[in-house]
């Protein structure tokens, strides 16, 4: 009987192509936004994840403050660090391969007649390490450069195309207010941050000359320190923490007054923010679906109608009841279901195009389509059953006589 | 349904048969205490004005409504205490029946409207199929089991109907004005096949009329006036 229901119901549906077409259309569209939309979202999580991993899944962050924690979220003023601190971690604690104390402030650069608001920030080399980011061209601070706080920077990609165009910033002097520097690297290019932030704006010079020439005092607001392969992160989080508890003398019972943030954690708030957005998309999407299933219920209300004389003939000819229903059932599940596989494979073909387009990765996600190809059928089965009730329920003699 | 009661040969027999439309004042009476008997193999015309109850008679024949009050005993069953479904099988295994509008499904080729009985008895499509194109042939329709209805004229549209009614070998076959929408030539050309499918395969018939001419072709007459079959035989020749 049902073999019976799906031979009449794939004879009837090629009979009006058009209608059937502009029927499974609502579902089509339905399922191919919900796979669109979900496969997108992936590929933005997935992004992320990847730039952070390009910053360093080995890396800490250790800020002077408290973290923002709890209502209100006040940041406390807390004294900052300096270099014995950063020397200290350097020190005492195994595992650590680089540590980058940061200070940092806005500044005008101004090369010729050009200049450029950028921020400066004082490091180390331990940047460079730390940061694992490499120089385009130029070389490192020197060690005398480092320790006598030489006028000397290396750019971000960003600040040496604004400052010199295809000219070739090395050894060139740049100029602050009330200072000269001397270029001598730029980095490599890391381009925007998941923020939409430009990593590459910012310059770069030795930590001593920051604090001589720029800030005036010996402040560090921030480190960063990138752990060793094969230690683990959170048993360093916990060893840096003793160490500046200790430092900083802060008593047993009493709140840290900096916090130390690292990658994972990051990437743990960011997907999930993006999975959040994904799921919203996805609902925003399923609510077209919804309105496929409507559409179909339209149509299989009006097909019964016009199709009563039929249906009088089926019955007089001896249909069932129960097969008279379950023919126009089958119909409607068919056309979703014909309309929920259109949509997959058009929903594979424009998120490939679109991931494409938005530079995210594709990934899709073969739950998301067993699931949206469930859901067309169940709203086949759905929105088809009261149609295909009131067919059942015609009386034959009025059926045939209907006009 | 084998089972059988009263006179062997009464394939049909209806017992102070009724049937009121409405209730009260505004109820109708479109039939009165009919007793009726149909041999096997009988060939029957039905007339009457309209209104008179000939269309309810047959949609009672046809298991299609059921009497108000009386009995209708069909091979000894009795139809008024069958289930919907119940009539719907006996539909499907004994009656075809003939529109005066033929009824053919739209956009829906001769082969596969003439199908359509058998797939509902389930019949599996390759005898499906040879038991179509077999009923076609036998109606002078070879060649155009692909048309549609749209394709065909009136009268081989009637035959297509027709093909479709008598495709399972029903023992009755119930026709409802079949010519009522056709010309002479083909109206002749229908009771000439109706004739011949009641003598050859011994189908009996019941058909509508309110044509003298067409009714000429039965072997007998029933005229209802007034929701009650009229003794005197209406004017023209007889049977």
């Amino acid at each position: 009987m049902i073999w019976n229901a799906f031979l009449l119901a794939f004879r009837e549906l090629p009979r009006n192509l058009l209608r059937s077409f502009l029927t499974s259309l609502g579902i089509i569209i339905g399922v191919a936004s919900v796979i669109t939309m979900v496969t997108l979202g992936n590929g933005a999580t997935e992004k992320i994840k990847e730039q952070i991993a390009s910053l360093g899944t080995n890396l800490l962050q250790l800020r002077a403050g408290q973290d923002i924690r709890g209502p209100g979220g006040v940041r406390m003023e807390a004294k900052s660090f300096d270099m014995a601190d950063v020397e200290a971690i350097a020190r005492e604690i195994p595992g650590i391969e680089a540590v980058a104390p940061i200070a940092g402030e806005t500044v005008q650069a101004i090369y010729g007649n050009r200049n450029w608001s950028t921020s400066v920030t004082g490091s180390t080399n331990g940047f460079i390490e730390a940061r694992d980011w490499p120089l385009a061209k130029g070389r490192r601070f020197s060690e005398g450069e480092t320790k006598a706080g030489s006028a000397v920077c290396i750019l971000g990609s960003t600040v040496a195309e604004e400052l010199f165009g295809g000219e070739d910033p090395l050894d060139k002097t740049i100029r602050f207010t009330k200072l000269s520097l001397k270029v001598i690297g730029v980095f490599v290019s890391k381009g925007e941050s998941s923020f939409g932030t430009d990593r590459d704006d910012f310059i770069l010079m030795p930590l001593r000359t920051f604090h001589r020439r720029i800030a005036g005092n010996n402040d560090i607001t921030r480190a960063y320190i990138s752990i060793l392969d094969g230690f683990s992160i959170d048993q360093e989080k916990k060893d840096i923490e003793r160490l500046m508890r200790q430092r900083r003398r802060i008593r047993p019972g009493q709140d840290d007054d900096f916090y130390i943030r690292d990658m994972r954690e990051i990437t743990t708030v960011l997907s999930g923010t993006t999975s959040v957005l994904t799921s919203l998309l996805g609902a925003v999407a399923a609510v077209s679906l919804l309105v496929g299933g409507i559409g179909i219920m339209n149509i299989m209300l009006v097909a019964v109608t016009e199709r009563t004389r039929e249906i009088g003939t089926r019955l007089a000819i001896g249909a069932l009841a129960r097969e008279v229903l379950l023919q126009f059932l089958v119909e409607a599940l068919v056309l979703s279901s014909l309309g929920g596989i259109v949509g997959i494979v058009l929903a594979i073909g424009v998120s490939a195009w679109l991931t494409k387009l938005l530079l995210v990765p594709f990934v899709l996600n073969p739950g998301i389509i067993a699931v949206a190809f469930f859901f067309s059928a169940v709203i086949g089965i759905f929105f088809g059953y009261f149609p295909a009730r009131n067919a059942a329920r015609l009386d034959p003699i009025e059926a045939l006589r209907h006009e | 349904m084998n089972g059988s009661s009263g006179n062997d040969n009464h394939l049909i027999e209806m017992r102070r048969i009724s049937r009121v439309y409405g209730t009260g004042h505004a109820a109708i009476h479109a039939l009165k205490e009919i007793e009726m008997t149909i041999a096997d193999g009988e060939f029957i015309a039905v007339m009457g004005a309209s209104g008179s109850g000939k269309s309810t008679f047959l949609n009672i024949i046809g298991c299609l409504d059921t009497p108000t009050s009386g009995s209708y005993l069909f091979q000894g069953v009795h139809v008024e205490k069958l289930t919907r479904n119940q009539r719907a099988l006996l539909r499907r295994h004994y009656l075809g029946f003939v529109f005066q509008g033929y009824n053919l499904l739209n956009r829906t080729s001769a082969l596969e409207n003439v199908e359509l009985p058998l797939v509902y008895r389930g019949i599996p499509a390759p005898d499906r199929r040879s038991m179509a194109l077999e009923a076609l042939e036998s109606l002078g329709l070879a060649g155009w089991e692909k048309h549609t209805p749209g394709e065909l004229s009136g009268g081989q549209q009637q035959r297509v109907a027709l093909a479709r009614a008598i495709v399972t070998r029903p023992k009755v076959l119930l026709a409802d004005e079949p010519t009522g929408n056709l010309d002479t030539e083909r109206s002749h050309e229908i009771m000439n096949l109706l004739t011949r499918l009641n003598g050859e395969m011994g189908i009996t018939v019941v058909m509508v009329t309110h044509e003298q001419d067409m009714a000429a072709y039965a072997q007998r007459r029933v005229v209802f006036v007034d929701g009650v079959i009229s003794t005197r035989e209406p004017g023209g020749a007889g049977p």
